[in-house]
């Protein structure tokens, strides 16, 4: 089991979205988040103040799956949020050690897919 | 002079202020997504700046002043030179002539911001300005002459638009179509609306703009008569009339009511009993509300998914389609019982005025649709009407203001 965090641009969620129904995975938690990478921040101005690289609006996705599924999800995203400049995002993967389903309290494989 | 009518027009002045900020700038501003909406604000906000200042120097003269030809008024009030406490009884004879100069001035303000609706999250912010006020100038100026100024060519027709369907609603309604289509659709838009941030902000809008209309409407017959009395019952039927007929629309088609589609009903109402509500009785004005409802349903939920094109909030399918509705209905419904210095319409047997309705819709159908393609292309070689792509994904309030509406963290 691996959980797959991804940093996209937030007007790519759609199509990663998309992508990811398109490979069967369809369970995840969306958070929208600031962050700053390569792509820099603008610069704001208040009352004549000015505050330079502020972050930017990100999605952060988290996606549980099992093994078998990690390529395919990181091909999905990866699909969906791709422009090629830079502010793209950033996928990482961590193991993942257990996964409990509230509802029925099955665990690990059982409990991670739709 | 009658301080009872200069009370009034001072006060439905002020109301209409009101429908520009925070009216319609909040329901616009509800409407886009979270990282635009300082641009609508502040869109609407200077308009009322930049227009203020413009219909001072020269705008109302252009508009109202004396006549040139039937289509333009010459410069002669630039400044308002001459515009001052006495009646001018060409327009309103109870009232200082500085208070129906001020009273039009809203006018002036509010029909531009309506065709934000179509350009909304896409346009560079100096190329709004500058189209803004060349739109000003050589479209509403002239048609405000046409309708309202004394020895305009279609006043001298027999033009029935006792608030601005022609002048506000019909004019701005086709700009915006014609701005969307030049345009062109905003990145990732697909046929369907792209989800509002903030309904709250566009029921109080919406909201803000019904209480304001009274003012724009009622405030039309520049006196604290009978006719306003009439104006403001009419408008407040019409648009209950609209509000529950869109919903009543939206539960038979998709099995619930929405706020949304309630407001955006109001106003669609609001906007047709523009130019009628001083010539028709309140059983017309409930029907009016009913048709304006269920033609700018059709335009807004139907049509403009079929063609495609993105007028992004609508200002076409409820400004111009609802300004057409309530321009010809007013040659169907007016009544000289209601208003002696209107006419008769189709129902009581005046064919000729409904006719006239009709022509005028088209003429300024057509005049609206080519200044702003010729306004457009100007801009557009001097400026660039459209945002870079990379700044139009990261929003206009960031890339065209510098500012943020919502912060995500302290």
């Amino acid at each position: 089991m691996k959980l797959i965090i991804a940093i996209i641009q937030p007007h790519k969620l759609d199509s990663v979205k998309a992508a990811l129904e398109d490979v069967d995975v369809n369970l995840m938690t969306v958070t929208n988040v600031l962050g700053q990478g390569r792509q820099k921040g603008l610069t704001e101005i208040y009352r004549g103040a000015k505050e330079a690289g502020g972050l930017l609006n990100k999605i952060r996705l988290d996606i549980a799956v099992n093994d078998d599924f990690v390529e395919p999800t990181i091909a999905a995203i990866t699909k969906g949020a791709h422009t090629g400049d830079v502010g793209d995002g950033k996928i990482f993967v961590v193991d993942l050690a257990e996964c409990v389903r509230i509802s029925s309290a099955e665990r690990g494989c059982a409990a991670i897919g739709g | 002079m009658n301080s009872g009518d200069t009370a009034w027009v001072l006060m439905s002045t002020a109301s209409v202020l009101l429908m520009t900020i925070p009216g319609l700038a909040f329901f616009y501003g509800g409407l886009v997504r979270r990282k635009n909406v300082l641009s609508i604000l502040m869109q609407c906000f200077i308009i009322l700046c930049v227009i203020s200042i413009q219909w001072v120097l020269f705008g109302y003269s252009l508009a109202f002043g004396p006549d040139f030809h039937g289509i333009i008024g010459n410069l002669n009030w630039a400044g308002l030179r001459g515009v001052g406490p006495l009646p001018n009884p060409d327009y309103a004879a109870t009232i200082p002539h500085s208070v129906f100069m001020v009273f039009q001035m809203m006018f002036a303000v509010i029909t531009p911001a309506l065709i934000i609706g179509a350009y909304a999250e896409r346009v560079k912010f100096p190329a709004f300005l500058l189209f803004t006020i060349l739109w000003a100038t050589f479209v509403y100026d002239p048609l405000a002459h046409w309708v309202w100024g004394t020895g305009g060519w279609m006043k001298n027709l027999g033009a029935l638009d006792f608030a601005g369907g022609i002048v506000v609603h019909v004019s701005s309604g086709v700009s915006a179509l014609v701005l969307a289509i030049m345009l062109g659709r905003r990145i990732g838009y697909n046929h369907k609306p792209i989800r509002p941030h903030n309904l709250p902000f566009t029921v109080l809008g919406g909201a803000l703009l019904w209480f304001g209309w009274f003012g724009f409407n009622a405030g039309s017959a520049l006196a604290a008569d009978g006719i306003a009395a009439n104006a403001f019952i009419a408008t407040n039927t019409a648009t209950a009339a609209a509000g529950l007929t869109w919903a009543a629309i939206e539960w038979w088609q998709n099995g619930v009511p929405t706020i949304l589609g309630t407001v955006t009903g109001a106003v669609a109402g609001l906007v047709a009993i523009t130019p009628a509500c001083g010539f028709v009785n309140p059983m017309n004005a409930m029907l009016i509300g009913l048709m304006a409802a269920v033609i700018c349903y059709l335009a807004v939920a139907v049509i403009k998914a079929k063609l495609g094109y993105d007028d992004a909030l609508d200002a076409f399918g409820v400004h111009g389609v609802g300004g057409t509705v309530g321009t010809i209905a007013t040659g169907i419904f007016a009544q000289k019982a209601i208003n002696a210095a209107g006419n008769d319409g189709l129902l009581f047997g005046n064919v000729h005025q409904f006719l006239v309705q009709g022509f005028l819709v088209i003429v300024t159908v057509a005049f609206a649709a080519f200044m702003t393609f010729v306004i457009f292309k100007i801009v557009d070689a001097v400026i660039g009407m459209r945002v870079e792509e990379k700044n139009e994904i990261v929003g206009l309030d960031l890339t065209q203001q510098s500012e943020a509406a919502y912060t995500v963290i302290e």
